[in-house]
């Protein structure tokens, strides 16, 4: 068991020493732009919107901004910089030359896109934080919760990506899935805007219910009542990273 | 677990089909521990399908397979701690130094720090980059690239090395010295086993060779015994633009056996000397006259028309 762990987090390892050289870069393009957008949708359109969900507009987005980076900075990770390891650098290959298996591979991938998403929600969480838009507890659902989101749209990115054979092909996939999610996510507005039929349909997404726990978990109410929400993206997670190690074996062992 | 008079490689009937067609088709062989052991063949010959399969990254269709006792692909991760593979296209991480190279391949095998420590000075004599230990990837030179990945292939000291088209796109100088360190391992008492197009590579190097060609073994024994048993000892070969002319006009002895390539003819035979004494006298025709090579007995049983897969 431990044994096993060691080999993913070798791959993992490596994925946290490449990031840590860019970090800079990686840091102002997976946080500042969310904050960006909390900040000048929160208080611009907010003063228009006042308030919503008894809250004000900016405290009703937060959630939404850290779900949707977690998201992001998985999907990025597992679309284009994965693609990137296995047919560009090739830098699977040289791990496939090593006593690891595919497995090891998307799993200690898998795990370094939670981490990812994980780190982002971190430096969010305290610049709103700064803002008085989380409570003190926030961090203790919002962090775990965001590895999680990292490791299940990951999980789904590296199916799309198992299917990719070159860059062109992940459009599809942020314009047909991740975009349209988002939209209907209820990031921006409350869910009850939305028509009955796209609300049921978007409750068998993983986003929605993410951004739900994340508002609330932000402020610092934990219910019981909610925490079923908790189910959809962990099964998201469990059921695509299963589907990419069985994608990619096939792909890479041909 | 295995004795060392076990075979390094054992294989009975590997088979591996693409789409139907079979690309390796019934190989069988074994490797004993410190041979150098060269795979030939034109393209799509199968050579590269037949390491991937040695390596466990590719399972085989039909056949049976060890490496180092275990079998194949089932055990091939535990097995893959015991080798060193130098792939065909330079996959080292951009994004590291040289050592850091080095330090995170060790990783994938559980390396701890203090062992990585000790090792990796000496893999880095052994490439010859002690003065480029903190250089980026970028920085080095083709055959700097490929002395870092046989060092890299190094790092868990394997039993057996696996090698596929280690010099390709090198030039002269930096292929000799690949050369060098390669036969400097075999010393030490690796196993190792490569694939090549160069037949001066696989003379120089190999005591053992197993020459492909779609698929089969078409021949499988040390590089002097391949010349003397598949071709005639002297070559004479004779090109230029007044070479058709001489041709016509000179008697030949029709138990030579004469190939025509192009504008070039290419005699074989065991005393060609009088043959030589006839071109003599002609202008505009050039020839060189040598003993027999691997380059022949390759091109003779694998034949000369283009592979183009």
């Amino acid at each position: 068991m431990f044994e096993t762990f060691r080999r993913w987090l070798a791959v993992w390892h490596r994925n946290a020493l490449v990031w840590r050289k860019s970090a800079r870069t990686a840091l102002l393009g997976g946080f500042a732009e969310p904050l960006f957008n909390l900040l000048v949708l929160g208080y611009g359109l907010g003063s228009f919107v006042g308030q919503v969900e008894g809250m004000p507009y900016v405290n009703f987005l937060v959630g939404g901004i850290l779900a949707t980076s977690a998201m992001n900075a998985a999907t990025f990770e597992g679309l284009y910089l994965a693609y990137t390891r296995m047919e560009v650098l090739r830098t699977w290959d040289g791990m496939l030359a090593a006593p690891l298996s595919v497995t090891d591979v998307v799993l200690g991938e898998v795990l370094w896109m939670g981490t990812r998403s994980l780190i982002g929600a971190c430096l969010i969480l305290a610049v709103v934080s700064a803002f008085g838009l989380a409570s003190a507890w926030a961090w203790l659902g919002v962090l775990p919760l965001a590895f999680l989101t990292g490791v299940c749209f990951g999980g789904i990115a590296l199916v799309v990506t198992s299917f990719a054979r070159s860059y062109d092909f992940f459009v599809y996939y942020i314009t047909l899935g991740i975009t349209p999610m988002v939209l209907l996510g209820c990031v921006f507005f409350p869910c009850e805007a939305l028509p009955e039929m796209v609300r049921f349909g978007s409750q068998f997404l993983p986003l929605i219910h993410v951004v739900e726990l994340m508002r609330s978990w932000a402020m610092g109410e934990f219910r019981m009542a909610t925490a079923w929400h908790i189910g959809i993206p962990a099964v998201y997670a469990l059921l695509a990273t299963a589907f990419a190690v069985w994608r990619l074996k096939r792909r890479i062992l041909q | 677990m295995n004795s060392s008079r076990d075979p390094v490689v054992r294989s009975h009937g590997l088979t591996k089909s693409f789409e139907g067609k079979r690309v390796v088709d019934g190989l069988t062989f074994s490797i004993q521990r410190g041979e150098f052991c060269g795979i030939l063949g034109p393209n799509g010959a199968g050579k590269t399908t037949t390491l991937r399969m040695l390596v466990g990254n590719t399972p085989p269709t039909r056949g049976d397979l060890f490496v180092l006792g275990h079998r194949i692909p089932s055990e091939a991760r535990v097995m893959r701690a015991r080798i060193g593979l130098v792939p065909q296209q330079d996959n080292l991480d951009a994004d590291f130094t040289v050592v850091e190279n080095l330090r995170i391949y060790g990783g994938y095998f559980g390396l701890s720090r203090a062992t990585l420590r000790e090792r990796i000075p000496r893999l880095l004599e052994i490439a010859a980059l002690g003065d480029k230990a903190g250089a980026c990837i970028s920085q080095l030179s083709g055959g700097m690239k490929r002395r870092l990945s046989i060092a890299r292939a190094l790092i868990n000291e394997p039993e057996l090395l696996v090698l596929d088209e280690p010099t390709t796109g090198l030039d002269p100088q930096m292929r000799h010295n690949i050369w060098c360190i390669l036969r400097q391992l075999q010393n030490d008492g690796l196993t190792i086993i490569l694939t090549t197009h160069y037949m001066e590579e696989a003379e120089r190097l190999c005591n053992r060779i197993i020459l492909m060609d779609r698929g089969h073994i078409l021949a499988d024994q040390s590089p002097q015994s391949l010349v003397r048993d598949n071709i005639e000892p002297h070559v004479l070969e004779v090109h230029g633009s007044r070479a058709e002319c001489w041709h016509r006009t000179t008697v030949i002895d029709a138990s030579l056996r004469c190939e025509r390539v192009g504008e070039s003819f290419f005699f074989y035979g065991m005393n060609l000397e009088s043959l030589v004494q006839s071109l003599d006298r002609w202008e505009g025709v050039q020839y060189s006259y040598r003993p027999a090579n691997l380059e022949d007995v390759f091109l003779k049983l694998t034949g000369r028309e283009l592979r183009d897969v």
